[in-house]
């Protein structure tokens, strides 16, 4: 099946690749050699018995293989579609070493799609423990650690302070990635367990600290939401967003959509996204599917693009032209952007994860005629909470500091995902949020 | 779904309307906010706490958009799908000595609050209400009951001062010591209004009001420039340093959806009148 046609695509905002049909699914899953030793189990944060559930697979009991994939990972369909299997599970598929390797994301996601048609069940839940866990936040750490909290037989409050759950599912992913129909299926059957979900709730306001002490355990996922400004001239012109705000209008409040839905977006012909992540690939490809001529500038160069490969084949696919050893020096306009000052970038010495260092070259300096500008440089943790905690411990960037456990400095507060990472993705806050979730229970006398 | 108790009209355009929310009045002080969003296909706006009575917040608005005409027809016992809050910093409350709280037209609705707290806190307040006209003026017994001494300016001399609210802000300043200000109102106005404190170096707040979606610190739609430096008016307002803010900056974000706004309302009005206001 695979990828919809470019053309087709970039009328709608409909999921762009369609997925394995049961005989593709089958054929791959054939391919698998299963390990004794297997390799992608070690490369995945959530430690899905992988060679299982791909054997079920090849066998056409998909049925049994989604259950098996749903003892590890309560998000199948959802990390399916949006971990970077490239750089987890399938980097460590022997088959990867001579040809291609098993497409264990795929099948991941494949399993859960025929689950999710024939209808989900509701995770069982242990003996109630009469115990009362509050869960910061309903992204993808707080989503799982409730699910794992309501599992083990706790009372679970989940505050979220938006009118959805689902925090970067469903404000930040488009719906060309990340259906959202499928991302409601999955949250439904975690709340279905019983989580006491509490919208329009900002904890730390809505909710001050002292009354979270009443909770047994408190788990922090509020995730790395506050966006990164470059601080350069101009950004305050209106037109220039960030991808957070440009993301948000359009996935959470359907701005594409306006005037049916209330809220507006820029009218956009031509825009510039700033930024070489996975958000500013999303940032790029929603403003192209909005009628835009899109560039993208990035600083370093191509290959030392943080986003997905994938990402960025589709990106350039749907006509997004990139811009790489470049970086914007200035936003021009009076009252509303009409076009960013760039700089040229040489690539110096290499930093210590390996990257190079761009460094401006003196004078070479180029403009680029534009009405919106996004910027997509990174975000950081919301401090609205986590600076009201007395005697947490913080890191320069004011995440919270964990032990692997999950434990943080206070000892009812446990933390996962980006507030503890900084933007990270979806499956390590999965990850931290079921390790932070053994924790808890743990500490609450019931593993 | 939130349910609005009570409901009505307090003067032209503007609306007076009680939503039972306790989750937001357990924890509301002076200053804060609410985030509304009134239906399923709606956008959210941020609405200041006019006053909390048991687990009813009050919100008083202006209807000038689609969301606040919708708001406003929403009748007593309907209901809007979401209020969350209370959202922004608390006013800075502690005994200053003599305050005044200036209120511009339906900026008037975020005084009492503030200044019921200022008298907490031991201190003499004095308001000072503007507005357009008489039938526009808000809350006049209400401030009268709370504040030492009250004043009353409008612009076409219908009652009190025939005159700015910025005047009888300067008379007050040159009667008597100001230890503390606050001025909310239409943007213009707070500008306008806060040079009058500026040469005197007297403490002056003014309550933003710029475009925002998730009024949590998520998106940076609400930044504002104050002290040089971007602030964001949801979390680290929305009361910021008067003498510090960029209003021209401010004003000329508040314009940007301007075209959008118009195109959002025309077509509600539109259908109003095809549905016989059914909807």
């Amino acid at each position: 099946m695979g990828d919809r046609s470019v053309a087709d695509r970039l009328k709608d905002f409909e999921e762009v690749d369609t997925g394995l049909s049961p005989e593709e699914a089958i054929e791959e899953a054939g391919r698998c050699l299963q390990c004794k030793k297997p390799g992608c189990v070690d490369g995945c944060p959530v430690n899905i018995d992988i060679p299982a559930f791909v054997a079920l697979i090849a066998k056409g009991e998909f049925l049994p293989a989604a259950e098996s994939i749903r003892q590890q990972n309560l998000l199948p369909a959802i990390c399916g579609r949006v971990c970077p299997q490239e750089t987890q599970c399938e980097a460590l598929c022997i088959l990867g070493k001579k040809d291609t390797p098993i497409r264990i994301g795929q099948l991941e996601r494949f399993a859960a799609d025929q689950e999710r048609a024939k209808g989900l069940t509701v995770p069982a839940r242990k003996t109630a423990t009469g115990k009362r866990v509050a869960v910061i936040g309903s992204g993808p750490a707080g989503i799982v650690a409730a699910g794992e909290l309501a599992k083990d037989g706790h009372d679970v409050v989940l505050y979220e302070s938006l009118h959805a759950p689902g925090g970067v599912l469903t404000y930040g992913i488009p719906s060309f990635r990340l259906p959202k129909d499928v991302v409601k299926a999955e949250i439904d059957l975690i709340l279905a367990m019983g989580v006491d979900l509490r919208l329009n709730h900002l904890v730390g306001r809505t909710v001050s600290f002292e009354e979270l002490e009443g909770y047994d355990a408190i788990l922090l996922g509020t995730g790395a939401g506050l966006p990164y400004f470059m601080g350069i001239p101009g950004e305050n012109l209106s037109g220039v967003y960030s991808a957070n705000e440009f993301l948000t209008r359009v996935n959470l409040m359907h701005a594409e959509r306006f005037p049916e839905y209330d809220t507006p977006v820029a009218k956009m012909s031509r825009v510039v996204v700033v930024g070489g992540g996975n958000v500013a690939m999303d940032a790029a490809r929603t403003a192209r599917r909005m009628g835009a001529q899109v560039n993208l500038v990035y600083r370093r160069r191509e290959e030392d693009l943080p986003a997905r490969a994938a990402e960025v084949h589709h990106a350039q696919e749907e006509g997004i032209e990139f811009i790489t050893c470049a970086n914007p020096i200035r936003i021009l306009g009076e009252q509303v952007v009409t076009g960013i000052e760039c700089i040229r970038m040489q690539m110096c010495n290499l930093d210590e994860s390996g990257r190079p260092i761009p460094e401006p070259i003196d004078n070479d300096t180029f403009t680029l005629d534009c009405d919106v500008v996004i910027q997509a440089i990174g975000q950081g943790p919301n401090p609205v909470l986590v600076s009201q905690i007395p005697g947490l411990d913080k890191g320069r960037a004011g995440n919270v500091v964990t032990e692997e456990d999950g434990r943080t400095s206070h000892p009812k507060i446990f933390a996962a995902g980006d507030v503890t990472t900084g933007a990270a993705t979806v499956i390590m806050a999965m990850g931290g949020a079921k390790q932070a979730a053994r924790s808890i229970s743990e500490m609450l006398g019931s593993r | 779904m939130y349910i609005i108790e009570k409901s009505l009209k307090l003067s032209e355009n503007v609306y007076e309307i009680w939503v039972n929310a306790p989750h937001v009045t357990r924890n509301a002080k002076a200053g804060q906010f609410v985030i509304v969003r009134t239906d399923e296909t709606g956008e959210r706006i941020p609405l200041t706490i006019s006053k909390i009575s048991g687990d009813l917040v009050r919100i008083i608005f202006m209807a000038v958009g689609k969301t606040t005409h919708a708001l406003a027809a929403v009748p007593a016992g309907g209901a809007i799908s979401d209020i969350a809050g209370p959202l922004g910093c608390p006013s800075e409350i502690k005994k200053y000595g003599t305050c005044v709280l200036v209120g511009g037209g339906v900026g008037i609705a975020s005084t009492p609050v503030i200044a019921h707290a200022l008298k907490d806190a031991g201190n003499r307040v004095i308001g000072i209400l503007g507005a357009r006209n008489a039938d526009l003026l808000i809350l006049e017994d209400e401030m009268a009951e709370i504040c030492d001494k009250l004043l009353i300016a409008t612009d076409d001399g219908s009652k009190g001062h025939h005159g700015f609210a910025a005047d009888l802000l300067k008379q007050v300043i040159s009667e008597e010591k100001v230890d503390a200000v606050w001025i909310i109102g239409p943007t213009i106005m707070m500008k306008v209004t806060s040079n009058v404190t500026r040469e005197q170096g007297i403490k002056t707040f003014v309550s933003l009001n710029p475009i925002m979606v998730d009024g949590t610190g998520m998106c940076g739609s609400c930044r504002c420039i104050v002290d040089g430096k971007t602030k964001f008016a949801c979390v680290d307002g929305p009361e910021f340093d008067a003498h510090q803010v960029d209003f021209d900056n401010l004003m000329q974000r508040q314009r940007y959806y301007m075209e959008h706004e118009k195109e959002a309302l025309a077509l509600w009005k539109e259908h109003q009148c095809t549905c016989g206001g059914q909807h």
